[in-house]
């Protein structure tokens, strides 16, 4: 615990990524692989199930601090995160506790059983014999959420190091549903098992935004240009007669989605497929909003199933008859994808190939990406033809080109507190529009202004607020902002009726007052 | 009427005639001490400590100020004033008024700890106790300086093992001297940029501290290299630093005690180091004078007057002009 705990105060300590890998390296180096199986995952987001409510921690630790529930409560809305607040409240002592960071979890995994008292007795005990670093990581494993900073590129790549083992190859090895209760170090990392690997997903390769200059630089002919579906990513394998099919947030979502399970008895063994999960409500192409229903459902009911049919919109072939196609080149991959939809064309699978473009000029396009409404997509991906199927996020060969967003002007009537490295700043907005002289809630956006920005609406909230409600403060309705969102939905569940997605501040309108915002009508007209 | 009031132009003492601290230009300002919220250009005349006089006119130029020594007694229009230790910065002063009898004290901004270059807080009885409280927050429990020093200097010793360029920001008037005053000259050099090297040298009269150089166009970059540079935060990503070569920053602030607010400044080292009180000092300092009433006026002030009144403190808040310092503020001086 102590070395972990180490670890991440290092880690904190430096801004250079080459040394944050550095000393992840050295960690995994240094530190028995028990431990560094934990901290694998950790870093990688999987976390024990969670062995008592933050509401008791919260509790807990206001008691041992000496303090009134209502000043505990105000010093965690500033502060923005329960594991630093009790790690800063928590009087410190003398005592230390060896347990390493295996021998930590585990106890905490057991407790997940135990009576209410049995655990508050264990914290508290723990929070006394931990030193103020340690203790800010005992909580963050308590309460889940371990984001510090770290991608999991990082960790994989400084684990490459430690392991003098490939990257891309470990990063396919971390893929899937594995803990550590379940798998050793050796196992999962050094020398996997056949068996281990037959559920496996590939990493996924991401596309970049395409920027201002991409049409100068680059040649249209080097590229595959395709509808940029607007669904949810997905890869689909079919393995000894079994279906797997994993959302790129890598989670095993076969049982969502019982329509595809003749995939299993048609395809072959060892068929990897990269796609979009797609409604088709009516026979067509539905909307993101009729995905959702079906992804919020625990059970997929008959009825659903007959409204909301989904099918699988295919756009490149991971692997073929067992074998790993990702290093062959684009086009190659398309190739035999042609070849597998022809080959199975009469299986009546539902599946889609999606449409390979090809276009002599730039302008032609944007044509084509005007058409996006029509053809029910967001824009384009631009590929090379000559591409590999890479692992992540990688620049250069992939590009996705959005089309325009839709925007508003609304105007700001809520702000709350962030949270990480926005702890303690109001950077959580909520937007209002106009409705017979009221403004109505529609959105709300975190992302769009600069550092320098935020610090100035920070201001403005902090000497505005009309009403505080724990961490949100109601703030006198004075600045405007040009609203940006993708797909827009009726929908009963909101108070305005409307439903927008991926709402983001496109920019501050100084110029524009309150009076000069938009109202609901503006927005509904908006609607398809 | 209240001995001290509120007003629009800052705190006021309508028996005397006076103003503490205002935002304003007035007649007649007493001064607390040097930082730019608290002394103001403008004013007609100036009353302040003898050790803050240089530093105003430094800031200021040319203003009509007399100075006084701390526990002075001395009479406008029958009320009573005197200047006594904050312990925030060289200079610094709590302002005693008494008047038929009663008492009050206005803070400025103070600490308890003793920083090795400012007369220590001292205690106060009063009545009535104005109150900064920038870190009232229980969550602020500040480390023994000494141990804050020992870590900075272990951090330079190691950059300078490795040939970095230590970077140490923090404010011009007061921290930066005081992270001055405790750095081991043993280990190499010490330079500084322009705006700390001039305040610097102003409290040189008065404090005894290592030698420092300015960085000027023709300081060579090899000269620097592994020795400590100290500077004004403002300077972090600048074209000035840059020119530096290969440095470790260091940023040293109260509120480095949050990793949100470390996060963000994205400087290699935070050292939580502060000029004003901790959540316990203010507990201390308030105790201390045996007060009555309270009144807080910048910081966390709703929820530390709200907790005074829960321990049976007469307590409330005004609002006030002074910047409560945030972690935002803290990077611009």
């Amino acid at each position: 615990m102590k070395a972990f705990a180490q670890l991440i105060d290092a880690l904190d300590s430096t801004n250079k990524t080459t040394q944050k890998v550095a000393l992840l390296a050295d960690y995994f180096r240094t530190t028995p692989r028990t431990d560094a199986l934990w901290a694998v995952a950790l870093l990688s987001h999987r976390r024990p199930s969670r062995p008592v409510t933050t509401t008791l921690l919260r509790q807990w630790a206001a008691e041992v601090a000496g303090l009134s529930t209502w000043l505990f409560e105000e010093a965690y809305h500033i502060v923005g995160d329960l594991a630093e607040t009790i790690a800063l409240l928590v009087p410190n002592t003398q005592s230390h506790s060896q347990e390493s960071l295996a021998e930590t979890i585990a106890a905490l995994i057991a407790l997940k059983n135990k009576e209410e008292p049995e655990k508050k007795a264990y914290i508290l005990a723990r929070w006394q014999q931990l030193s103020s670093t340690e203790r800010f990581v005992f909580n963050k494993i308590l309460t889940g959420g371990f984001r510090i900073g770290i991608s999991q590129k990082l960790m994989t790549r400084a684990l490459g190091q430690a392991l003098e083992l490939d990257e891309n190859t470990l990063a396919h090895r971390l893929m899937g549903q594995w803990s550590p209760e379940n798998t050793r170090f050796e196992d999962l990392l050094i020398t996997p098992k056949a068996a281990d690997q037959l559920s496996r997903p590939y990493p996924f390769y991401l596309a970049y935004a395409a920027e201002d200059d991409f049409f100068d630089k680059q040649s249209v002919t080097e590229y595959h240009i395709e509808h940029k579906w607007d669904g949810m990513r997905g890869q689909l394998i079919v393995r000894e007669g079994q279906l797997f099919l994993w959302s790129r947030g890598e989670e095993l979502i076969t049982n969502k989605f019982p329509e595809f399970a003749p995939f299993a008895q048609q395809l072959p063994s060892g068929t990897v497929l990269d796609g979009e999960i797609l409604p088709y409500p009516k026979g067509v192409i539905g909307n993101f909003n009729d995905l959702q229903k079906r992804i919020g459902r625990k059970t997929v009911g008959a009825k659903l199933l007959r409204d909301i049919p989904t099918r699988f919109m295919i756009y490149d072939l991971l692997e073929w008859e067992g074998k790993d196609y990702r290093n062959e080149p684009l086009w190659k991959r398309q190739q035999q994808l042609a070849h597998l939809f022809e080959r199975y064309s009469e299986q009546e699978l539902p599946w889609e190939h999606s449409n390979v473009l090809q276009f002599d000029h730039w302008d032609a396009v944007a044509t084509e990406r005007n058409r996006a409404p029509e053809m029910r997509s967001e824009g384009l991906m631009l590929k090379k033809r000559d591409s590999i199927y890479a692992v992540g996020r990688k620049k250069g060969a992939w590009w996705k080109w959005k089309s325009d967003p839709k925007t508003i002007d609304a105007v700001l009537t809520y702000a709350m507190r962030g949270h990480g490295r926005r702890t303690n700043l109001y950077t959580d907005y909520t937007f209002g529009l106009w409705d017979e002289g009221q403004l109505v809630t529609f959105a709300k956006a975190y992302s769009g202004l600069t550092d320098k920005e935020i610090r100035e609406v920070d201001r403005f909230v902090k000497q505005n607020t009309l009403a505080r409600f724990g961490p949100v403060r109601e703030v006198t309705p004075k600045l405007v902002f040009e609203i940006a969102f993708e797909g827009i939905a009726a929908s009963s569940r909101h108070k305005s009726g409307v439903a927008v997605r991926f709402p983001r501040i496109l920019r501050w309108r100084h110029d524009k007052k309150i009076e000069g915002a938009n109202s609901l009508s503006d927005l509904k007209e908006l609607l398809p | 009427m209240p001995l001290l009031e509120f007003t629009s132009r800052g705190i006021y003492c309508a028996a005397a005639d006076v103003y503490l601290d205002p935002w304003k230009k007035v007649a007649k300002a007493l001064i607390t001490h040097g930082h730019s919220d608290h002394a103001r250009w403008g004013h007609q005349q100036y009353i302040t400590h003898h050790d803050n006089v240089p530093i105003i006119q430094h800031r200021l130029g040319k203003i009509v100020v007399a100075g006084k020594a701390y526990g002075e007694c001395f009479k406008v229009n029958g009320v009573t004033f005197s200047f006594h230790p904050a312990g925030h910065v060289p200079g610094s002063s709590q302002i005693r008024v008494e008047h038929r009898g009663e008492v009050w004290v206005f803070t400025g901004d103070y600490k308890l700890e003793n920083d090795g270059i400012s007369t220590p807080f001292e205690p106060v009885p009063c009545h009535t106790f104005i109150t900064e409280c920038t870190f009232g927050l229980p969550v602020f429990d500040w480390q023994n300086p000494t141990l804050v020093h020992q870590q900075i200097n272990q951090w330079w010793a190691a950059n300078k093992a490795a040939g970095v360029t230590s970077l140490l920001m923090g404010y011009s008037l007061g921290k930066i001297q005081r992270l001055l005053k405790h750095l081991d000259p043993c280990i190499g050099n010490i330079f500084t940029h322009g705006a700390p090297e001039k305040m610097t040298q102003v409290l040189r009269a008065q404090i005894d501290f290592p030698d420092t150089q300015l960085i000027t166009r023709e300081t060579n970059k090899k000269e620097i290299q592994g020795n400590m540079v100290l500077a004004p935060p403002a300077v972090m990503g600048s074209a000035w630093a840059k020119k530096l070569g290969t440095i470790s920053t260091g940023y040293a602030s109260g509120w480095m005690a949050f990793r949100g607010a470390r996060r963000r400044r994205a400087v290699d080292k935070a050292f939580v180091l502060s000029d004003h009180a901790d959540w316990k000092g203010l507990l201390q300092a308030i105790e201390s004078t045996a007060c009555e009433n309270v009144i807080t006026t910048h910081g966390y002030t709703d929820i530390f007057a709200q907790y005074l009144r829960e321990k049976g403190w007469n307590a409330r808040t005004e609002k006030t002009q002074y910047e409560a310092e945030t972690p935002e503020t803290a990077l611009t001086e």
